[in-house]
């Protein structure tokens, strides 16, 4: 079980002289899944990776448990909050069983050797993300959907409190996608994990998500319930798309659907309609 | 509660398989060292008993072997297996940091920057001893800083900076040639070294502080190897697994010119032994652990093998240069051919 607390404060944070993040606020939930969505370029990945130091804040900072991250050693940090970056490498020919392990990094040193405790972490990674027999295989020859696992199951031997991912769903077919989520989920409900993750898809984040934040232009543009967050007026704001928000028969939860300009019923009514001159162009 | 044992224990058959292997690629590689060596001792223009060269190793007077296998034959294999060493310890280091078998410092121009140096300091300033390896230490780390420098954008990419290096290179063995040229005292030996590097002439003094260079950068490479090994997984998946990433690049890079530079200083820029020996290794050790140790080990046999080569099995008698220079030129056009291929970084 996990009740650290991450926050981040008035943070902001770039690349050489570009301000990407300006002043961002966010208390991340112990224990419960935080989803960010927003649109390209706005600062998702940046935020990911100021949050779990891989940049220097120019502004503010990213506190863990009351502590500035910027002050912990590495690898005490790395002990207890993970990252699966959107693009991470698996080195050409690495099998499944091999990369699982470097996930021990943090926990191992120049001189000490491989503990009990090590194989059990990475034996339970394997497991829980049913990777166990892809164990021998080279990762550069799985499936998409299957080397995600591979990298979540990478992450959990790790074995972090916190886990960060960004957009760990990109690229994947539909089922692996929440087949990747609904793993995600059982982590955080079977062993507390503390998940915050970047997805692309709103509906998919409104759907897994207990903490919705939607970013924009480097800033948060609103964070609470999916049901508070996953409006019309944030669709609008967030990805300057018209759309229309109702409520999933199957999870409760709020769905967007969005309107263009072509293809509608007769009877949409909120829909803008296309004007004739449009449709004579 | 049985499942669960069953795959803990393939777990753990698993990594102690990789740890077996790995221990078994280091020996054969270990082996093979010694052996050539041995070889190079005993077979010369005369073969020399093996109960001989014993002898002169530990210091004895041998009536026909003492010269030949003490003055001769051990200061140029000490020398080529500390070059190799160095060679191969070093070229690794930036092709793992890099994660790029073409940023092989042979490759981007450290090598050729070292060279010019130390053929500046020796022909033109007519300097010797230690001071010289200063000399190529320092234009090493300048010329690395430059490559960096120009190919830095927003990051540095792969491509751009293996590009930047290959015209850096061009630009620093040009200055090598002229400084050669116009050098009073012109020798075809001392040229064939600094252009292509050569053991020829080799002293047992010039051995020592290349050992001294060994220990100490190679020391610095081999506890920073466990971050060097996270940094193949990318730099933010390095940094999230806790390794400091731009400090570990910097102690990598400085320690590695420390070694290719201290190397070309001693024996002049020994062609395509840096950039091979990785591959090599790589090839042999797979993922089953660090390739600094056996990249390494391949250097020392490459330089070796490659001098025996060039001095009894070739008609004429050739540097090591060149030797080596004709095997790695096929496989950097082969990797030149397949970054084109696949388009960018390997
Ligand atoms: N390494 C980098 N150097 C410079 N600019 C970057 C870098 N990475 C991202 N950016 C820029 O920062 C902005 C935000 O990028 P990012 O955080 O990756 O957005 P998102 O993940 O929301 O798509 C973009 O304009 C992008 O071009
Ligand atoms: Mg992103």
């Amino acid at each position: 079980m996990t009740d650290h607390l991450l926050v981040a404060t008035g943070l902001s944070a770039g690349y050489d002289d570009t301000e990407i993040l300006h002043g961002l606020d966010l208390t991340v939930p112990p224990g419960r899944i935080t989803v960010i969505v927003g649109a390209n370029a706005c600062g998702k990945s940046t935020f990911l990776r100021t949050l779990s130091r891989l940049i220097s804040p120019s502004k503010g900072q990213v506190l863990l448990d009351g502590k500035s991250i910027h002050r912990t050693p590495s690898r005490d940090l790395a002990r207890t909050l993970g990252l699966l970056p959107q693009s991470p490498i698996a080195p050409e020919g690495i099998t499944v069983a091999d990369l699982v392990s470097r996930g021990r990094h943090p926990h191992q040193s120049l001189f000490s050797r491989w503990t009990r405790q090590d194989d059990e972490a990475v034996d339970s990674a394997l497991s829980a993300t049913k990777t166990f027999e892809l164990a021998e295989r080279p990762v550069d020859e799985l499936s998409g959907g299957q080397r995600q696992r591979v990298w979540i199951a990478m992450a959990l031997a790790q074995q972090t409190d916190i886990l960060l991912l960004d957009e760990p769903t990109t690229f994947l077919d539909i089922n692996h996608q929440i087949e990747v989520l609904d793993l995600l989920t059982d982590l955080n409900r079977t062993r507390g994990t503390t998940v915050v993750m970047v997805l692309h898809d709103l509906n998919l984040a409104a759907r897994y998500a207990d903490h919705l934040v939607a970013l924009a232009e480097g800033r948060v543009h609103v964070s609470g319930t999916p049901e508070a967050v996953l409006t019309e007026d944030t669709v609008r704001h967030v990805f300057g798309l018209e759309s229309r928000v109702i409520t999933d028969p199957t999870s409760g939860r709020p769905i967007m659907l969005p309107i263009g300009r072509h293809r509608m019923a007769a009877s949409t009514d909120t829909a803008r309609e296309p004007s004739s001159k449009e449709k004579n162009a | 509660m049985t499942a669960h044992s069953s795959t803990i224990n393939a777990v753990i058959a698993n990594r102690r398989g990789r740890t077996r292997r790995y221990a078994v690629v280091l020996s054969v590689l270990l082996v093979l060292v010694v052996a050539v060596f041995a070889v190079t001792l005993a077979v010369g223009q005369s073969v020399t008993p093996p109960g001989d060269v014993l002898r002169v190793l530990l210091g004895e007077e041998v009536a026909g072997a003492s010269f030949s296998v003490g003055q001769l034959r051990l200061p140029r294999a000490v020398l080529s297996i500390l070059a190799g060493l160095c060679f191969g310890l070093g070229g690794v280091a930036f092709q793992v940091m890099l994660r790029n078998p073409l940023a092989s410092p042979d490759i981007i121009g450290i090598t050729s920057g070292a060279g010019a140096a130390a053929v500046f300091a020796i022909v033109v300033l007519s300097m010797s001893g230690p001071i010289v390896s200063v000399f190529a230490i320092v234009a090493g780390l300048g010329v690395a800083l430059l490559v960096y420098g120009l190919s830095f954008r927003n990051g540095v990419a792969g491509t751009r900076l293996i590009l930047v290096g290959i015209g850096v290179s061009a630009m620093l063995q040009s200055v090598i040639a002229y400084i050669l040229q116009s050098a009073p005292a012109w020798s075809l030996q001392e040229a064939m070294r600094w252009l292509t590097g050569s053991v020829n002439g080799a002293k047992l003094d010039q051995a020592l502080p290349l050992l001294f260079a060994l220990l100490f950068f190679g020391g610095v490479l081999l506890s920073r190897s466990r971050d060097l090994e996270a940094l193949r997984l990318g730099d933010d998946m390095a940094a999230a697994l806790g390794t400091r990433v731009s400090r570990t690049r910097m102690l990598v890079i400085v320690a590695a010119v420390g070694l290719i530079a201290s190397a070309t200083a001693a024996t002049g820029p020994i062609a395509f032994v840096a950039f091979l020996s990785g591959p090599i290794a790589g090839r042999i050790v797979r993922n089953d652990g660090s390739l600094l140790i056996p990249s390494a080990l391949t250097g020392a046999v490459l330089v070796l093998a490659a001098d025996y080569v060039g001095q009894h099995l070739l008609p004429g008698r050739y540097p090591v240069g060149v030797v080596t220079g004709a095997l790695g030129a096929p496989y950097l056009i082969y990797l030149i051919i397949r970054v084109n291929r696949i388009g960018g970084s390997l």
